[in-house]
């Protein structure tokens, strides 16, 4: 039976009550709209691409604690990075809560906590929101992206 | 007698007391654990279990009736088509419509309404006509009206509620006007429960000529629903609502609006004669019963009015009105709970949002100790946008629910807020 402590980790629930990056860029110049509409989970994604590095990244939305909290550390962990390094971190990331995982989560680093989503399977897509909208502010697509 | 000490000292053999528990028994999927704990299942808005007598109605149709109707004259034939008169015949009962040919069956509510934008509504409205719904009601009583709007320049528009979640009847006077030819309103909403003064609005809306169409899927399974008392011109909705199977429905209409409505969908049943030059349409019911129908569902459903009845419909609404007003009670004084949707006239629905959690949380956390409850926008997102909340967490109650559920239910609550806090 999977354990809800698995699922809402401290790290998780920490993060959802105080988002990090939780704020509109005003020197965007990459941005993208996501939606769950299964639960009302909206977010925006704003990028300041400098080139194909993602030099600052916020976000900000409604949504559940799974979502927010994926948002939350998916821009600590993105920024900095390389379009291409952002995308296989998602890659990782999208395994890692669909129980595709082949025991490489050490590269996750924090992210890691998320392997409870797996046992959840109508979670992934709280979990994997916010990283759908990067995906898409990263291809520089207009159109709102959406889980469902 | 070894039989009846085996009945539980509670179980009177009075047939006009209500036991709860008695009526659990009817229910197998009752019985089913969730994550190891005992089912509780509170989204009967949503969709209602099933009684073995429904089950076995459709076991029963598979086994002993199939064969298609109106059209055999073998043996088979023609018992399936005299049960599924029946059927109609109980349906018509059901809601009291004079007669049965104004009942007309369908995949469901949506279907029904469907029908009525599209042969009715396609027929009466123009361009710069309007069409008034309420800002209470589902997906299923906005789309098609949009459609229908869009396609003949019409103009959709909208009686807003008040923060209890009433229909503004003052507004609705002021919305209905020369140019209003439809009025589409739910009996009952899904969101919120509110029961809607169908009675007056109706009266109201024929005064100023227009007809009116009710969406009854969350009210039939709760209310003693008189259509000619309420006065409605179109009455759609479900069976699975109702304790009776998925994909039949009905649609019931005024015999001499249907009559004078154009065909729906064309095919076989729905006509009395085909040539390549012209086609004649049978009479009503069938000239909108296309195709061959959901003849098993039928049977379930004449299954579950016959459940609903043996019951009585008025005691199954005093149950559940007792649970409500408990669970108003109970949930509502729960520190953190906000409720959406404080009617004076509810049925059935409690509609909740919790100020740590956000439903989906509150959902998840609630399945592992096997409470089901509906989380989201219940396919009605302008309600949702009235109340400025993305979602909100709805129980929902039907004739098995009992005051140890919603128990379960504050506790599984509490368990929420332990998570978050």
């Amino acid at each position: 039976m999977p354990e809800l402590r698995d699922l809402y980790q401290e790290v998780i629930l920490e993060h959802s009550k105080a988002p990090r990056n939780y704020k509109a860029l005003a020197g965007a110049n990459h941005k993208a709209e996501g939606y769950n509409p299964l639960c009302g989970d909206r977010f925006t994604v704003y990028l300041e691409m400098d080139g194909d590095r993602i030099r600052e990244i916020g976000f900000q939305g409604a949504g559940c604690a799974i979502s927010k909290a994926s948002a939350s550390m998916m821009t600590q962990s993105v920024k900095g990075k390389t379009k291409e390094e952002a995308e296989k971190i998602f890659h990782r990331f999208h395994e890692l809560v669909t129980g595709h995982s082949h025991g490489d989560e050490a590269e996750l680093g924090k992210l890691a906590v998320f392997s409870g989503v797996s046992e959840f399977p109508v979670r992934v897509k709280c979990a994997t929101l916010a990283w759908h909208t990067l995906e898409a502010a990263l291809e520089g697509k207009q159109e709102k992206v959406s889980t469902e | 007698m070894s039989a009846a000490t085996a009945v539980p000292i509670r179980e009177k053999t009075s047939a006009t007391s209500f036991d709860v528990e008695r009526i659990r028994k009817d229910f197998p999927i009752l019985q089913t654990k969730v994550h190891g704990h005992p089912l509780v299942y509170l989204d009967n808005a949503a969709t209602a279990q099933k009684p073995q007598a429904v089950i076995d109605a459709l076991v029963r149709y598979y086994e002993n009736e199939n064969a298609n109707i109106h059209r055999g004259v073998h043996y088979l034939s023609q018992l399936a088509t005299e049960e599924f008169e029946k059927a109609r015949a109980l349906v018509r009962a059901f809601v009291n419509a004079a007669r049965a040919s104004e009942i007309i069956f369908t995949r469901g509510t949506t279907e029904a309404l469907n029908l009525v934008a599209q042969t009715y509504g396609r027929a009466n409205v123009s361009a710069r006509d309007e069409v008034l719904i309420t800002a209470l009601e589902h997906h299923s009583n906005i789309v098609p009206w949009q459609l229908l709007c869009a396609e003949k320049g019409a103009k959709l528009q909208v009686v807003p509620i008040s923060d209890a979640g009433e229909v503004l009847v003052e507004e609705y006077a002021t919305l209905l006007g020369p140019k209003t030819k439809i009025v589409a309103i739910a009996h009952v909403s899904n969101a919120l429960g509110t029961i809607n003064p169908l009675e007056q609005m109706i009266a109201m809306a024929h005064e100023r000529g227009a007809v009116v169409v009710v969406d009854g899927a969350q009210a039939v399974p709760h209310l003693k629903v008189d259509v000619q008392a309420l006065g409605a011109d179109f009455y759609a909705f479900s069976g699975h609502k109702m304790y009776g199977p998925t994909g039949i429905g009905a649609l019931y209409g005024k015999q001499a609006l249907l009559e004078a409505m154009p065909p729906w969908q064309g095919g076989g049943d729905m006509i009395s004669s085909v040539t390549f030059e012209k086609t004649t349409y049978n009479k009503v019911p069938h000239k909108f019963e296309a195709g061959t129908p959901d003849m098993a569902g039928v049977a379930g459903l004449k299954a579950a009015i016959e459940y609903m009845n043996g019951i009585g419909i008025e005691k199954i609404a005093a149950h559940e009105h007792d649970l409500l007003e408990y669970a108003t009670e109970v949930i509502g004084a729960l520190p953190g709970v906000r409720l959406i949707g404080t009617a004076r006239e509810k049925a059935s629905v409690l509609s909740f949002v919790l100020e740590e959690a956000h439903p989906h949380d509150i959902g998840t956390i609630l399945d592992q100790q096997g409470i089901a409850v509906r989380t989201g926008h219940h396919c009605a997102q302008p309600v949702m946008e009235r109340f400025q909340i993305p979602a909100t967490v709805r129980a929902s109650f039907a004739v098995y629910n009992t005051k140890s559920e919603v128990d379960a239910l504050a506790r599984g609550i509490r368990k929420v807020r332990e998570v978050f806090a």
